[in-house]
């Protein structure tokens, strides 16, 4: 599928993000930018609300912590206990170790994979690219053309130091 | 650019630079026909890798009765080593975790090194227990799956058990954030490069990732809660393998002062393994405007630092066993100082306290030399210091009727040498094929104290 796009491309992060501000204030809708590098304030000048992913890390560390804790006393105390001396079968300071180390293992691949799986991020997949060097030193703001009009966008990023506004066709399925 | 210095603070990147050059500067070396030195050094190690699998199929067709192990001294070597290379791989995860919670933006030149540094080392440290197992085919054992042998569970009370886990965590959990920061540069890669068959390795490699600030978003937050969790992960590593030791009986191993103390002694011997990699790296590879006298200098003083924490606690261990009054205790610690492993004590001593403090002199920070010999001094005694704390402790303990000696066989030496050889051709490897420093985050950071920042 293939899709008309303007895009303004910058090569210096900071005329980029005024932009990008005063693209708000004006009501311009951006679709995304494409940067070398985060550039910070950005997430506020496309209005991106906080990331999901730190509620997949506390779901899944609490479902490691769980697992690992009843998995313990399941084992060592329900399913086949051995009676070491006397000592209890629920020994939970000796349980701890592992139960911490479950929580981080399941907490950090969660979230890893939560993110990959969202951004749609896997190996092999084709990216979708607005300029050939928006990974090394171009910025590039990306509006949807059917929602945005061009003599705004090209207006209002020519005047902030867009090395250039334009309407490109982008491959979304490369 | 301007040449307005900040004067309160100094730059990450000294010279300037547009943030294509940066790219060149660090990629360009991947698309290169490699170096005559690079050549030379990855045979060598190589050629060391080999010869230290071929003792390890020796040993493990023959049995671990190739090493010099007796009935007193049924550990030496063998966790010596492995607690060494482990110890080795923490200043990767305190340099991407720790340095990033506390906003250190000098760590971004280093930190892509330093965890691929981590993640070898830990591959290094794990070939240890994989061959003292003695069946390393029937490893699968340590997990406490659902079997056969009589619902016999494993032993959840055990801290080799508890190693099971943690190294398994660690490893795994350093691999995705190294992995996860590898792929903007894995994208800038591909987007570069000339060569289509580059293009389809990197295409493949970088999950189509395009630099979209959406994903970005995402990414920030993620590399957030990553080291939120390698955090207290990487302290939780090293304790638990100093429990494999203090949760024992034995007179010098069972002491609650171990686990900060082997956390400290992790990240020194950690820093100086790093401080050896990349002065050679940087060098080699004209990374000097990034990999700066300023970042040598901070681990330098990593290194002053936890060599005191180190220091400290071999005084502490002294103290506490002449105070606690226990007198096999305050033998063992007489017997490490003046017994007959003096010398490995002697050596750890000199090594891991004494050496560090010509730290305390930048002049000595400044000379490449200098700190390129320390850092390989400090590794030497930490290597010292497992051996003496497992040696020494176990030589002569409760029974002088069972007290005995230990010297490694040749099987032992070469396969420690040899695991020097799969590190080093590791990163051979690593700084070919991969972005040796993390091109995305250097971008990030260079503005920093510029004029107009």
């Amino acid at each position: 599928m293939k899709k008309d796009f303007i895009v303004a491309i910058f090569d210096d992060e900071e005329k980029l993000l005024k932009s990008a501000f005063k693209a708000r204030d004006k009501n311009i809708d951006i679709y995304d930018v494409y940067t070398p590098f985060p550039v910070h304030g950005l997430d506020d000048a496309m209005g991106i609300k906080r990331s999901f992913l730190p509620y997949v890390t506390f779901g899944a560390g609490a479902t490691g912590l769980l697992f690992a804790a009843s998995y313990q006393v399941w084992t060592m105390a329900i399913d086949w206990p051995i009676n070491v001396g006397g000592k209890p079968f629920i020994s939970w300071p000796a349980f701890l170790p592992i139960t911490f180390e479950l929580t981080v293992l399941f907490a950090a691949h969660s979230t890893v994979l939560a993110f990959l799986v969202y951004n749609k991020l896997f190996p092999g997949k084709s990216p979708v690219i607005m300029h050939p060097e928006q990974t090394c030193n171009k910025f590039v703001v990306a509006m949807d053309k059917d929602k945005v009009n061009f003599e705004d966008a090209k207006a209002l990023f020519g005047e902030h130091g867009a090395l250039e506004v334009k309407i490109q066709n982008v491959d979304m399925n490369p | 650019m301007s040449d307005v210095v900040s004067e309160l603070r100094q730059r990450l990147v000294p010279e300037d630079r547009t943030y294509k050059q940066i790219s060149e500067d660090i990629l360009d070396t991947l698309e290169e026909a490699p170096s005559k030195g690079w050549l030379i050094g990855f045979s060598i190690s190589a050629l060391i890798l080999t010869i230290g699998f071929l003792t390890v199929a020796y040993q493990v067709g023959t049995g671990i009765g190739t090493w010099g192990l007796n009935k007193t001294i049924g550990w030496s070597w063998d966790i010596t080593n492995f607690v060494f290379w482990v110890g080795i791989g923490h200043a990767g995860t305190l340099i991407s975790a720790v340095l990033l919670i506390f906003r250190q933006r000098w760590r971004t030149a280093i930190n892509r090194a330093a965890e691929a540094m981590t993640i070898f080392a830990v591959a290094c440290a794990g070939i240890f227990p994989l061959i003292h197992a003695g069946r390393p085919w029937l490893l699968y054992w340590v997990f406490p799956y659902p079997n056969t042998h009589g619902s016999l569970w494993t032993n959840f009370r055990s801290p080799l058990l508890w190693d099971v886990f943690a190294i398994s965590t660690y490893l795994t959990v350093s691999l995705v954030f190294w992995y996860m920061g590898l792929l903007p540069d894995l994208a800038s890669v591909r987007d570069r490069t000339k060569s289509s068959i580059r293009k389809l390795i990197y295409g493949l490699l970088s999950f189509g990732w395009n630099g979209s600030n959406r994903t970005w978003h995402h990414w920030e937050v993620m590399s957030l809660v990553l080291a939120g969790l390698a955090t207290p992960l990487v302290l939780s590593v090293h304790t638990i393998v100093s429990m494999d030791f203090a949760t024992s009986v034995i007179p010098g191993w069972h002491t609650t002062i171990f686990p900060p103390y082997f956390v400290a002694g992790a990240i020194f011997s950690g820093f100086a393994m790093v401080i050896t990699l990349l002065v050679i790296t940087r060098k080699v590879l004209n990374w000097e405007n990034y990999i700066t006298m300023g970042h040598i200098d901070a681990m330098c003083k990593v290194i002053l630092v936890t060599g005191m924490i180190v220091g400290l606690a071999y005084g502490t261990e002294f103290f506490i066993a002449w105070y606690s009054g226990n007198e096999y205790e305050r033998y063992c610690f007489i017997n490490r100082a003046t017994g007959p492993y003096w010398w490995a004590y002697w050596s750890m001593i000199s090594c891991n306290v004494i050496s560090p403090q010509f730290f305390w002199f930048k002049k000595m920070r400044n000379n490449l030399v200098v700190v390129f010999i320390l850092s390989i001094v400090v590794n030497i005694g930490m290597w010292f210091e497992r051996f003496v704390i497992i040696t020494t402790s176990l030589h002569r303990d409760f029974l002088p009727s069972s007290w005995s000696m230990y010297s490694p066989t040749w099987v032992e030496i070469v396969t420690f040498i040899g695991t020097f050889g799969l590190f080093f051709t590791l990163f051979f490897i690593f700084i070919r094929v991969l972005p040796g420093i993390a091109v995305a985050e250097v971008k990030s950071v260079y503005k920093f104290a510029r004029h107009d920042h």
